[in-house]
Parts: structure tokens; C-alpha cells; sequence
């Protein structure tokens, strides 16, 4: 099995109001998908159904089907704890805890009992290895994550997630509070764990999804109008839409 | 023109409110410096304030604060014992589980619990409190600094419900929705990160709290019994020091030493709470920045 999530016919509520409508769409293992579209489409909406973020908002209805490696996540028996392990979500704005770099990355690990003592700190460690920051801070792991320029605070909270080995990175606009040089080393950072992981990535910026990803997807207003190869989506869209978005004729 | 006449004599009255405010508190100070003074000028100040005996109408008197500065210790002490694991369980309640209607009628619970009267409690304390305990324990009365402890943590907890709760509601939703999204359960997040995050007021809840019991003198003096002896256990009578000065201010002759030794109790009383208060607010500061 090539794909990572495999999602049919997905609708989508908040309340009366429907935020997706028919989504279909195929996401392969070990690759970065990036998801583009005006704001207001339902892209939050869309990544926040993969961890089912979106149960902790009252009154929603998402009707359809979501595999996540093959296992069907949208119903009522899939264990919520089970489900986050395994697909691991970054934030638009950073938002490592108030607590020490160690606790940060230490966080997952404890709570889910995988590790303590040495072999805790191997996994913080090897974690804040994956996202280069163990040089700057394995002398300062008692520094307070809040005292980190936002960008290390972003690869911070990549850390604390890829220290409960997840499988599935999903990544609201991760990088619209960081500037150009920061973006450049989170997307580099992206390339660098394709090959561990599978990413979702959402983004307003077209740029950046041409730069760091394998397939893109298009939403306007609720539905997905077109998936496909990034470069193709960039060069030769099929659908007049995705055309008339690249080319900036939406906000 | 009208108006702005009117504007600058509100400034003016705000202006001389706020320092007449401040003019009061200083001569309050200053009133209680200068009695207290006279009295620890012209008495040991070892003996005073490690002095086991209070024995202030005896031939020749003592003035040893210990017995009271421990009575009052004892029962803030016993009573923040119990009003804090309470109040932060009930703060967690109110704002991290309850459903959004009974949330609101908790609230106007302990807000009516702050409206009581400390005097009717004190009420209820000699009433239902004294004898209850006296059964429990076996004791020959009921009117213990284990009593006096209950009745001001109720008092106390008004002001720890409300203030955790605060601090709750400010820790910022990112901080819950990252823990949730690693899989942490919701019990996980309160303890984890939650709780951690709002620590400072916490703590400033906690201070505050204390503040609120230490000065308490109604209630204390009707249940705790009001035997000046050191103490040696929660289940004895003992005398704090607010109860002291209320007890026996009335009887006092008007210029003899044990009326200047009131104020020393007062001026004792003074410093603790301006301490602890000052760490509630060094506590609610830090939050902030
Ligand atoms: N909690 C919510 N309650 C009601 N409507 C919401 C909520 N969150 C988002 N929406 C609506 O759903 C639509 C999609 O939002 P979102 O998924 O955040 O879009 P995007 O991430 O593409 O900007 C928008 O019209 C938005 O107003
Ligand atoms: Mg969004």
C-alpha cells in the first residue's frame, strides 16, 4: 500500500454550515503534500479531520470515510490518543509549552510511558537531532522554550512531536509567523524528513508549496478542485480555477 | 467651557480621593509605629517575640508572642491545608469540566460564600462545627485551631477559586490544543501543561489566601478556644493574634504597658501581611511578564 491516508467522500459541518464538501483524495506515504487555496476553504478544517482535531469544537458533523493506514478513523470507536500518536500536528504560530526544551520533547514520551530515564533523554536527544537543534541546545536543555526565536520554537515543536514517533506529520501554515531565512531552514528541514515521514503541509504560499512539494492539492470553497503532481498543478492545470488561482486572479 | 470646568474639578476630586486613600494608610502607619515602638523600646525584644508565656495582667507581666504568633501559624497554616487542595479542585472544575450552565451557578455559589458575614460563620462554627469535632476526636471541647482552620477555609476559598480560575482561563488555547494534538488525554493536559502554565497565579492564590486568613479575627475568636499556651497540637484551644487584640482591647487601662503591647501584636500582624502580600503580588507580576 503506496498511500499514507486515503480519504472518500468526505462532508464536513460546523453546525448548519457545510466547510467541505465530496473531498477525495489520496495521500502517499514518505512524500510532502501540500494543500493550497483562498482563505476560508476549509483547509484548517480539512487537516484538523486527519487527527480529528476538530472534536473539540461542539456541534460539528464530518460524514464520510478517512484511512489512515488503512485503518477507517472517522467513527466513533477510533481511539483518539492511538490516532494523535500516530499523526502528529505543527501549529500556525509555535506553541512549545512553557517548560524547559528537555520537558518539551520529554512531553510525548512521558505521557504515552515510551521511555524514562536514559533512555528518555536518548529520545530527546535523537528528536531534537531530526530538526538540528541538539549542537546549539544539548548544553541548555533547561532553558525555557519560550526564550527560543520563534523559528527554533517551530522546529521545537517538530521535535516534541517526532519524539512520539509519529508517522504522519500534518503541518498548518507552519512557517506564516517566520521570516524568509527561517523559512528557508524549515522548508530545507521538510526535504529532510520526507524520508521518515509523511507530511501534509497547508500553506498560503504558493511558492512554498512549488518548493518542498511532491503533490498539491487546490481547494475553493469546501472542494477539492484538483490534485495532482505539484509540477503539473504549476504548469498545466487541468481545471480553469486552479489556473485562475496560481495565476493570482484570488486573494 | 462649562465642561471643562466640570472635567477639571472631577480630576481634582478623583485626585484628592485617591490621596486622601493613601494619607489614611500612612497615618494608620505611622499611628501603629509610634504606639508599637514605645512598647518594644521598653521591653526585651527577645523576650517578646520568643517568649513562650502571655501572661499580660500578671504581677509582673509577661508579653511573650510566641503562643500567639504559633496560634496563628496553627490555624492559617490548617486552614490553607484545606482550602487549597479544595479550591484547586474546584477551580479545575468550574473551568475545565463543568457544562457551561452549572459552571455559572457554581460560581454564584462561592461568591455568595464570600458574601457571608465572617461572624455567622463563627455562628455556625460554636454551633454545628465545635460539637462535631468534639465527638470525632473525643476531645473535652470542640473549640480547636483545627476549628478555626475549617472556618477560614472557607473564608479563604472565595478568594482561591476565584483567582485559580483566572489563571486557568488565561493560559492560552495553543498551549491545550498542542498537548491534545500529541494524544495527551484531557486530565494529562490539565496536570501537565495546564497547571504549570498558570502556576504564578496559582501560587498568588495561594498568598492571597493566606492574607485573607491571617488578619480573620471573628470567626477565630469564637472557635478557636482562645487559650493563649503554646501549642502542641491542631486538636488544642489556642489564641491567634488578631483574637488577642480583639479580646482584650476592650479591657485594657488606656497607657499601661499591655495597651502598648496590643500594638505590638497589631504592628507583628502588620508586617506579616504586608510581606505576604507582597509575594502574591511579586507572584501575579511575574505572570504577567
Ligand atoms: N470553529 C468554527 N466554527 C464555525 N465555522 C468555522 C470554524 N472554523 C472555521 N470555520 C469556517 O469554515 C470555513 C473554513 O475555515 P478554515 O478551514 O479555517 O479555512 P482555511 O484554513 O482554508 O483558511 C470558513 O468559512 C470558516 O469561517
Ligand atoms: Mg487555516
Amino acid at each position: 500500500m503506496k498511500n499514507a491516508i486515503e480519504v472518500k467522500d468526505l462532508d464536513f459541518y460546523y453546525g448548519k454550515f457545510k466547510a467541505l464538501s465530496k473531498v477525495n483524495i489520496d495521500v502517499r506515504r514518505n512524500e510532502i503534500t501540500a494543500l493550497i487555496g483562498p482563505s476560508g476553504c476549509g483547509k484548517s478544517t480539512f487537516l484538523r479531520c486527519l487527527n480529528r482535531m476538530n472534536d473539540l469544537i461542539p456541534g460539528i458533523k464530518a460524514e464520510g470515510s478517512i484511512k489512515v493506514e488503512g485503518v477507517e478513523i472517522n467513527n466513533g470507536t477510533t481511539d483518539l490518543v492511538d490516532l494523535r500518536k500516530k499523526v502528529g500536528m505543527v501549529f500556525q504560530r509555535p506553541n512549545p509549552f512553557p517548560l524547559s526544551i528537555f520537558e518539551n520533547v520529554a512531553f510525548g514520551p512521558k505521557i504515552h510511558r515510551m521511555a524514562k530515564g536514559d533512555e528518555l533523554k536518548d529520545i530527546v536527544k535523537s528528536s531534537l537531532q531530526k530538526v538540528l537543534l541538539w549542537d546549539e541546545f544539548k548544553d541548555k536543555l533547561n532553558k525555557n522554550a519560550l526564550s527560543l526565536t520563534l523559528e527554533q520554537q517551530q522546529r521545537l515543536c517538530i521535535a516534541r512531536l517526532v519524539a512520539v514517533r509519529p508517522d504522519i506529520l500534518l503541518m498548518d501554515e507552519p512557517c506564516s509567523a517566520l521570516d524568509p531565512v527561517a523559512i528557508q531552514k524549515i522548508e530545507d528541514l521538510m526535504r529532510f524528513l520526507k524520508k521518515d515521514y509523511t507530511i501534509i503541509i497547508v500553506t498560503h504560499n504558493m511558492q512554498q508549496a512549488a518548493r518542498v512539494s511532491d503533490r498539491t492539492g487546490f481547494f475553493l470553497l469546501g472542494e477539492l478542485i484538483e490534485f495532482s503532481e505539484t509540477d503539473k498543478i504549476f504548469t498545466a492545470p487541468s481545471d480553469k480555477r486552479t489556473e485562475e488561482y496560481i495565476t493570482g486572479r484570488y486573494g | 467651557m462649562i465642561k471643562k470646568f466640570f472635567e477639571s474639578l472631577i480630576e481634582k476630586a478623583i485626585f484628592i480621593s485617591g490621596i486622601t486613600a493613601i494619607a489614611i494608610v500612612v497615618l494608620i502607619f505611622i499611628f501603629l509605629l509610634k504606639e508599637s515602638v514605645y512598647f518594644f523600646l521598653n521591653n526585651n525584644l527577645a523576650e517578646i517575640l520568643f517568649g513562650m508565656d502571655w501572661y499580660p495582667i500578671s504581677e509582673p507581666p509577661k508579653f511573650g508572642f510566641l503562643p500567639l504568633i504559633l496560634g496563628s501559624v496553627l490555624v492559617t497554616v490548617g486552614a490553607i491545608v484545606i482550602a487549597v487542595p479544595v479550591g484547586l479542585a474546584a477551580a479545575i472544575y468550574i473551568s475545565e469540566v463543568a457544562p457551561g450552565w452549572f459552571k455559572e451557578i457554581l460560581k454564584t455559589g462561592i461568591e455568595l460564600l464570600a458574601a457571608i458575614p465572617s461572624i455567622v460563620l463563627g455562628f455556625v462554627g460554636i454551633v454545628v462545627l465545635a460539637p462535631f469535632i468534639r465527638n470525632l476526636f473525643n476531645l473535652p471541647s470542640g473549640l480547636t485551631a483545627f476549628a478555626g482552620s475549617i472556618m477560614l477555609a472557607f473564608m479563604a476559598m472565595p478568594t482561591i477559586v476565584s483567582i485559580i480560575e483566572d489563571a486557568i482561563n488565561s493560559v492560552p488555547k495553543s498551549y491545550r490544543e498542542g498537548s491534545l494534538a500529541l494524544g495527551a488525554t484531557h486530565l494529562q493536559t490539565i496536570r501537565r501543561v495546564i497547571l504549570p502554565a498558570a502556576s504564578s497565579g496559582i501560587m498568588a492564590a495561594v498568598m492571597l489566601g493566606i492574607g485573607r486568613v491571617i488578619g480573620e479575627t471573628m470567626a477565630v475568636l469564637m472557635v478557636t478556644g482562645n487559650a493563649a499556651i503554646m501549642p502542641t497540637s491542631i486538636l488544642q484551644p489556642v489564641r491567634t493574634l488578631t483574637a488577642t487584640i480583639a479580646a482584650e482591647m476592650g479591657e485594657v487601662i488606656q497607657g499601661s504597658m499591655h495597651y502598648y503591647a496590643l500594638f505590638g501584636i497589631g504592628f507583628v500582624l502588620f508586617v506579616i501581611t504586608f510581606f505576604i502580600n507582597l509575594a502574591a503580588d511579586m507572584f501575579l507580576h511575574r505572570k504577567k511578564s
